[in-house]
């Protein structure tokens, strides 16, 4: 599995789960679990549409996928946003199934974008994924800080300039391009676990946040690997391994957050008593 | 700082009260204060909610914002802090006018919020809140600098939570996440800081260092500190004024001239009776001669 | 008239299955929907309808018959999302994720080793984005029996289950068993789903779930009027859609018609859009009534 026709695969796989990980740490602490699995899902039905037109699926994916951050972002103002997103996703997958109908062509293909492929990539598809991971990677390097205040404190955050609404549709939109990006190599169903799984096991083990980011993109990249290799000579689909190991890691995180709970914090001997705090 | 009747002018000088008459929590605004609530009315839906409200705060003030839930607090502040534009009057911090745009001025002034939604699963430590409050609208990744770490330490020395620095602020107490956030909105030098309702889930003991602590950041940092809360009490002793909001109208001045049962059954419109029982104060609406007229407490210090 | 109702529409017996069994499962649907959506469980709700599929597509596997394989593995989904037991919003859609993850993922090796040995291609098709018109009558009665059950869950929990949506504290005070309450509604919203799922696709499970009560909520701040009003939202949409897909046979250019999902979803998503107008004017009415009242 190390040959030469191999390594556009394993680049591919790599970069698309850096990104993934720095993406999912502000995933998960926004608790935007549905969003980032709204989006590739629906953005699938963008993919069978480009196939209609004869335009480039991964073009129809990213429009699409761009499309649905949007309408979620303006849903999300006046209703709650489970709702917001769920009615996206499905006016996504409703118009994927009318495009679907005009065409039977598509089975094997379709198959490979909703699970991944680990044979499916070629060392041209480097060139693209590597670029538009440089983009969404750097806007979440940019957007940090806003990020994080808008996150945590939305009212302070407001208070100075910082606009929440403004934040939340950029912050879709980055999700969007993560997940055009990283479908044809995980597939559209399971993208949402290399952004969930290892940011979850990762804000387990530091405090941080830098570090935890950072450690995310690492956990996301050994299950990269680790899928692919046992993808590889199994010829089961690299969604499977995907799933599989993002579950592991989420409950190792749990696993080792009650464990810590267990042993008595840094400095707690010399901390206030008081009541807990009442958190949400 | 001297009451007097007005008629709702802001000229710069103050007259003596004329004699014989309360007070009526109407101010002179001098234009020397960090924050001038001018004339603020505002109108949602079609009721109310605020009318000619009128008071200012100098450096190193410290005024509660009292009322009960539903009497405009937290839509005053958010006036004061230009998220709402008011249907009439205006709001100046140090002089500029509040509103949407201005507010993009970070750090003018300090705002701690009601509830923080604190994960304990968040790894993000008492310290990195912090330091957003020094640059957290700024784009891009905080530099690691030695300035900055220095001063993120002070501020959390300065409010007495060095000591968990680096934990997790999803694991601290409710007096402790309050610390952080009161650390996190004044480390960019506001001069004006705001709380909206800091005491509310806190118990005894830590309300008691809350405002202590609030009372000392007032006076030694020269900074005016403005709580809102519906009980009183807790406040009393450290509160240089206080501004007293019942039916969309604002009385203000100390508590002694304030907190009486003219000026307050003025204010509401209908008679209420200010009680001092065993050092509390505690306001109840009712006439007490009238059988049929069920007590219903307006406002209660501790103890109901 | 003979427009609207293109020819052979009240005669055709996939039509007529279509309506009955696809409206039965809309007001199951519809009505579960309500407390989903005021639960903030959408996300739960569509999950359920994938991990269905993975039932479904691995009940080919043990020979099982697809409704057992549809619904066991939602509730079964159900089950873990509740052993999991988070209560706060963020730390249950974490956990609904990567259960629909590992679900997903096992769906992901079932239709691989379908497709390589029984060589059933568009199966995957047929499962995600099924249509109604091909339901066969004879499951119609197992449709009709797992609907009422779900409603009866339903119906029996709904006080218990009210009051603990607005406050779980209060519930528990009053000795209402919150967590027992919970674990049964999800297990009723799985088989829901799964149904629908089965019936009418995956697509539709989730829109007819969370579309029509969301908009009955802008609707109406009543809880019996928000059941009702749902209940007829999805009804008529389900009816319209499967009007207009029959239509669409006709509709130039070509004769291939356009899919029912299609239809019911975006007249889910026009109506709910045309709620908010009409929400926004009775919160408005609302707070002029408070503000009599206050005097």
């Amino acid at each position: 599995m190390f040959s030469s026709f191999m390594t556009g695969t394993w680049t591919v796989a790599t970069i698309v789960a850096v990104v993934a990980g720095v993406a999912g740490f502000f995933v998960v602490l926004r608790g935007s679990a549905f969003v980032a699995d709204a989006l590739p899902t629906g953005a699938f039905a963008g993919a069978a549409g480009a196939s209609l037109i004869g335009v480039s699926t991964l073009l129809g994916l990213t429009v699409f996928s761009l499309l649905g951050a949007v309408s979620i972002g303006l849903l999300g103002r006046r209703s709650r946003h489970d709702v917001a997103t769920a009615l996206t996703l499905v006016l996504m997958l409703g118009l994927g199934a009318l495009f679907l109908s005009f065409s039977t062509e598509y089975a094997p293909e379709i198959y490979s974008l909703l699970f991944g492929e680990v044979l499916g990539i070629s060392a041209q598809e480097v060139g693209p994924t590597a670029a538009l991971a440089a983009v969404c990677v750097l806007a979440i390097l940019v957007m940090f800080r806003p990020l994080m205040l808008s996150s945590l404190a939305p009212e302070s955050g407001e208070a100075r300039g910082v606009r929440s609404h403004r934040i939340e549709i950029a912050f879709l939109l980055v999700i969007a391009l993560v997940t055009s990006m990283a479908l044809p190599v995980v597939g559209a169903l399971l993208i949402f676990s290399l952004m969930i799984g290892p940011p979850a096991a990762a804000r387990a083990f530091t405090d941080n946040p830098y570090l935890a980011m950072a450690l995310s993109a690492v956990v996301a990249v050994v299950t990269v690997w680790v899928s692919i290799a046992a993808a590889y000579p199994s010829n089961w689909p690299i969604g499977f391994f995907v799933g599989a190991i993002s579950a592991f890691w989420y409950a190792v995180g749990r696993g080792w957050s009650a464990w810590r709970r267990t042993r008595p914090a840094r400095g707690a001997a010399n901390r206030d008593e008081g009541a807990p705090a009442v958190a949400c | 700082m001297t009451e007097q009747h007005s008629t709702g002018t802001s000229e710069a000088a103050a007259a003596p009260p004329a004699t014989g008459q309360a007070p009526s929590g109407q101010e002179v605004l001098t234009g020397q204060e960090v924050l001038t609530v001018d004339g603020v009315g505002v109108r949602l839906a079609g009721r109310d909610i605020l009318t000619d409200v009128r008071f200012g705060l100098r450096r190193g003030e410290f005024a509660g914002l009292i009322g009960s839930n539903g009497a405009g607090k937290t839509t005053l502040l958010r006036v004061i802090l230009g998220l709402l534009t008011p249907t009439a009057g205006e709001v100046r911090v140090e002089g500029r006018v509040s509103t949407r745009r201005a507010r993009a001025r970070a750090g003018a002034i300090g705002y701690v919020p009601q509830k923080i939604m604190l994960d304990p699963d968040m790894p993000v430590r008492a310290r990195d809140l912090v330091g957003l409050g020094l640059d957290g609208q700024r784009f891009g990744l905080p530099m690691p600098s030695r300035v900055r770490r220095e001063r993120v330490d002070a501020m959390l020395r300065a409010v007495g939570a060095e000591r968990f620095a680096d934990a997790r602020v999803g694991n601290l107490s409710g007096g402790e996440q309050q610390r952080v956030m009161i650390a996190h909105a004044l480390i960019s030098g506001p001069r004006l800081l705001l709380l909206d309702e800091p005491l509310a889930n806190l118990d005894l003991r830590s309300e008691q260092e809350v405002v202590g602590l609030l009372a000392r950041i007032a006076r030694e940092q020269q900074v005016a500190v403005l709580i809102s809360a519906h009980e009183m009490n807790p406040l009393l002793p450290v509160m240089d004024r206080v501004i007293y909001l019942a039916g969309g109208r604002a009385a203000s001045g100390p508590a002694d001239e304030i907190i009486q049962t003219d000026v307050l059954s003025r204010l509401y419109g209908h008679h209420v009776d200010v009680l001092h029982v065993h050092g509390r104060v505690i306001v109840v609406a009712g006439r007490g001669d009238d059988p049929h007229a069920a007590p219903a407490q307006a406002e209660t210090g501790q103890g109901w | 008239m003979r427009a609207v109702f293109e020819p052979g529409f009240f005669a055709s017996s996939p039509v007529h299955i279509a309506l009955v069994a696809g409206g039965a499962v809309a007001i199951v649907s519809a009505v579960i929907g309500v407390f989903t959506v005021m639960r903030g469980q959408s996300y739960a709700g569509h999950a359920f309808s994938d991990i269905s599929v993975t039932g479904g597509s691995g009940s080919f596997l043990i020979g099982v018959s697809p409704l057992w394989g549809f619904a066991g593995a939602s509730v079964l989904a159900a089950a873990v999302m509740d052993l999991i037991g988070i209560r706060k919003p963020r730390g249950r859609d974490l956990a609904t994720g990567i259960v629909r993850g590992a679900g997903l993922g096992l769906a992901a090796l079932f239709l691989h080793w379908d497709t390589t040995h029984t060589s059933a291609s568009g199966v995957t098709v047929t499962i995600l984005f099924g249509s109604m018109f091909t339901i066969s009558s004879s499951i119609v009665p197992v449709i009709v029996a797992f609907s009422l059950v779900a409603l009866g869950v339903t119906a029996l929990l709904y006080r218990p289950l009210l009051l603990s949506t607005v406050s779980s504290d209060l519930a528990f005070a009053r000795g209402i068993p919150v967590r027992l309450a919970g674990a049964a509604f999800l297990a009723a919203v799985a088989i829901a789903v799964s149904l629908a799922a089965m019936t009418i696709g995956a697509i539709l499970s989730t829109a007819l779930l969370v579309g029509p009560a969301a908009t009955a909520q802008r609707l109406t701040s009543k809880p019996a009027w928000a059941f009702t009003w749902s209940a007829v939202i999805a009804l008529a949409v389900t009816w319209l859609g499967v009007l207009l897909a029959y239509d669409s046979f006709y509709w130039p250019p070509g004769q291939h018609g356009w899919p029912v999902s299609f239809f019911v979803v975006t007249l889910i998503f026009l109506a709910f859009l045309a709620a908010q107008p009409v929400a926004a004017r009775r919160a408005r009415l609302e707070r002029r009534g408070l503000a009599v009242s206050e005097g």
